[in-house]
């Protein structure tokens, strides 16, 4: 007897397969990876009845109709991995749309259980079922199951281990889902022509694939070359259009819908239809035409606030505890020994360790709100409020969110893109997110607008460059929709569930799992790119000339006569130039001068070039290596002896150049690698990472230039 | 006539989708087949439709909306 047994979870988004996944798997769950897959599909653990099941969460879909990504995943799973039984969890109180689902797995000829979940719901507004009935109807086991309280899932178990060891449907006879007279006659006459074609030999029944030809089925029709079938199709398809008076997908659907009909009207029995009730009440305050924007602005903010206002404590216990550690190892370490292994550890591995850590609470505190505001149905409320706005720009209203959050941090956002169903809007989305303006930017125009702007210029400043970037973000998206993920434009249809309580338990998991995966996946390359940027700006060494220069000069300083606080000053002077004399030698440094006459255009010069190379680690470390180069020392963007080195060096000009540069170009290392690790692949991190180089440097040049020639802010 | 002109409350019977195969698909897979009772829930231009079908709510975008005849 095989011991593992493969049960794939299928059913309509909003069924509550979610919460029965985390309910059969509790924290044994990680992400699958099949091949060609972009759309996560989940696995977890369980053993029961002497049998290991794996058990896959396939994406929640309508359908088996390849006519979303979702769909053709969950199909090509069902049909290439031939899972030992699936599972499709069916809401209960809406049984008669989840059972269309059911029809196509039962089509599909899969060894099946159907669970009937929120039975208590259900039962609560009046349904009441005739299970052997609707059993033998369907041909499949039914198992009651409420799953946000735990209930039926053994006997859910029990079932599936039952029927993937007798064998697809050893208890029941599978219905035949018989169509109308119109249809059968069609697919009579292309089935025989499919066998005789050979068409998916061996993998797909000639019946099924027939159907699902007639159907439009894009996928396994551009696999069709026989003339013969191609033919036959066209012909069937515009004798159904008029004999039906519609096209074949939608009479086929409506076959379907009937014969579901047909067996709900024998064995189910509605006595009150109060579904909605509660949740049309609260729609009716939450979608409303006036005050559904502000309580969704409201909630947002509140969102907000909870990331970055909450998360602001643990973020600095974070840093202070790495900050702790470096300097912790700085003060034991022997003087003067293997200085570049203590710096490895201290500035390299630790520093970047830290800034890998230092975002979790964001993202743990983010996704908690998230996974509330997703679970309980308010986010399909939010989509329909920010529709309006959204839609005119090419994307969904669910981008809306993960936008907002950019203001905070653009890796979080990226993340929340998930809640984005559709690929082309989430690649979109994630691809112009780090055109909105984030925290660590901010320190960057904290430090260059006072510097050079008078005070009743810094205000109208700091929004313009906020109001570029929303502007360029728009237009990115645009531009996207339009170019690499044109195509149709999915249309805006959406369900809107009833409102639910989430459980605490999904809540949970759903923060821990995205805040291990951002550990496990993005943390690694962050910590990677941190640890060669410390070596590209900690090597070649200073020579030992130099260094010994330094070292007389302190010595120097130690011996001369002068006040105690005088000679601090004058040490750290030395310090300064020495940090300084280092930084340019290195090999960022050296890149940082090699840029320079691929700067000069946009007026910047070498030493801005490399706290630009700097930046791209993050971006707060702009202002920290401005510092340096300016030999002002350790530097934030409050620091005045730093302004004044940028007034002396720079005209205001190039100030805002800096800050349009640094909005636009050269996202942060860990934007990239998290758009890489979402997107499914390094194209879309660097696609994100040449375009918006290249817009950069192409609207700085132009900003430069103009403004030089025009003579504004050039002095 | 289109389900934009239909006022809010009222029920009507879907005819016909007027849109690309795959999106007939996708509305018929949620129950948008015809001879379906859709009701009218929220209609407020500019913003997207909201309706009912086979219990549940379904919201469209308004050039869906204007996609789908009804009678």
């Amino acid at each position: 007897m095989k011991t593992e047994i493969v049960v794939a979870l299928a059913g309509n988004p909003n069924a509550g397969k979610t919460t029965i996944f985390n309910e059969l798997t509790g924290s044994r769950q990680h992400v699958g990876n099949y091949p060609g897959v972009t759309v996560e599909c989940k696995e977890g653990f369980r053993r029961h009845a002497g049998a290991d099941l794996r058990i896959v969460d396939l994406p929640g879909t309508y359908s088996l109709t390849a006519y979303s990504e979702e769909e053709l995943v969950a199909r090509n799973f069902l049909i290439d991995e031939k899972p030992d039984v699936v599972v499709d969890i069916l809401d209960a109180s809406n049984l008669e749309r989840n059972l269309y689902l059911a029809v196509q797995l039962i089509e599909l000829g899969v060894p099946l259980v159907l669970a009937f979940n929120m039975s208590d719901v259900a039962r609560a507004r009046g349904y009441e079922f005739d299970l052997p009935k609707l059993e033998r109807f369907f041909g499949a086991v039914i198992v009651e199951t409420t799953g946000n309280k735990g209930d039926g899932m053994t006997a859910l178990l029990d079932a599936a281990v039952r029927v993937a060891r007798s064998g697809p449907r050893a208890d029941f006879r599978a219905p035949a889902v018989v169509y109308g007279k119109v249809i059968e006659e069609e697919i009579a006459r292309i089935a025989p022509l499919v066998e005789k074609a050979g068409l998916f030999a061996g993998k797909y029944d000639p019946r099924w694939t027939a159907i699902k030809l007639l159907e439009s089925d894009r996928e396994l029709r551009k696999e069709v070359l026989s003339l013969e079938v191609i033919d036959q199709l066209e012909k069937s398809a515009v004798r159904i259009q008029k004999m039906l008076g519609e096209p074949p997908e939608t009479a086929i659907a409506g076959d379907r819908y009937g014969f579901i009909s047909g067996a709900c009207q024998e064995a189910v029995r509605s006595t009150i239809e109060i579904r909605h009730t509660t949740s049309d009440q609260i729609d009716a305050v939450v979608t409303h035409p006036v005050f559904g924007i502000p309580i969704f602005l409201g909630l947002m903010y509140l969102v907000f606030h909870l990331t970055f206002t909450i998360g602001a404590p643990p973020m600095d216990w974070i840093e202070m505890f790495f900050g702790w550690l470096g300097g912790g190892i700085g003060a034991v370490w022997p003087e003067g020994r293997a200085r570049l292994l203590q710096s490895l550890l201290v500035d390299g591995i630790i520093g970047g360790v830290g800034g890998v850590v230092v975002f979790l609470p964001n993202i743990l505190l983010l996704f908690l709100a998230i996974a509330v505001l997703e679970y309980t149905g308010y986010m399909a409320r939010a989509a329909f409020l920010m529709d309006n706005v959204m839609h005119k720009i090419g994307l969904h209203g669910k981008s809306f969110i993960p936008m907002l959050i950019g203001f905070g941090c653009t890796v979080p956002a990226i993340l929340a893109t998930r809640t984005l169903d559709n690929r082309r809007d989430r690649l979109t989305t994630m691809l112009v997110l780090p055109l909105i303006s984030c925290g660590a930017r901010l320190t960057i125009y904290a430090l260059v607008i006072p510097a050079f702007f008078p005070q009743a210029w810094q205000a109208p400043m700091l929004w313009i460059i906020y109001v570029i970037g929303i502007l360029l973000a728009v237009a990115g998206a645009k531009l996207l929709r339009r170019t690499i993920f044109k195509g149709e434009s999915v249309p805006f249809v959406m369900e809107l569930p009833p409102y639910r309580m989430p459980t605490l338990k999904a809540v949970l998991i759903y923060m821990w799992d995205l805040g291990w995966q951002y550990l496990k996946k993005a943390g690694t390359v962050i910590l990677g790119i941190s640890i060669l940027l410390w070596a590209l700006s900690s090597f070649p060494a200073l020579p030992e000339s130099e260094a010994a220069r330094f070292r007389a000069a302190r010595q120097e300083a130690a011996s001369a006569r002068m006040t105690g606080a005088e000679r601090v000053d004058w040490i750290a002077g030395i310090d300064n130039e020495e940090a300084k004399a280092a930084l340019l030698n290195s090999y960022a440094g050296r890149i940082g001068k090699g840029m320079e006459p691929a700067l000069e255009p946009m007026g910047f010069d070498w030493r801005i070039g490399i706290a630009l190379i700097g930046a791209f680690a993050a971006k707060e470390v702009f202002v920290a290596q401005m510092g340096i180069v300016h030999a002002v020392g350790e530097a934030d963007e409050e620091s005045e002896s730093l302004r004044e080195k940028l007034r002396q060096a720079y005209s205001p000009l190039v100030g805002f150049c800096v800050m349009v540069f640094c909005l636009i170009a050269a996202p942060c290392s860990a934007t990239v690698a998290v758009t890489a690790r979402e997107g499914g692949s390094w194209k879309w991190g660097l696609l994100q990472l040449g375009g918006l180089t290249s817009l950069g440097y192409v609207l700085t040049v132009i900003v430069y230039q103009v403004g030089r020639f025009l003579g504004i802010g050039a002095g | 006539m289109p389900l934009t002109t239909v006022q809010v409350g009222r029920r009507v019977k879907l005819v016909s989708v007027e849109a690309g195969q795959g999106l007939k698909g996708r509305l018929a897979a949620m129950g948008l087949v015809s001879g379906v009772e859709i009701e009218v829930l929220r209609n407020s231009p500019p913003g997207p439709f909201l309706i009912a079908v086979k219990g549940s709510r379904i919201m469209l975008g308004r050039g869906m909306a204007h996609k789908i005849l009804v009678a």
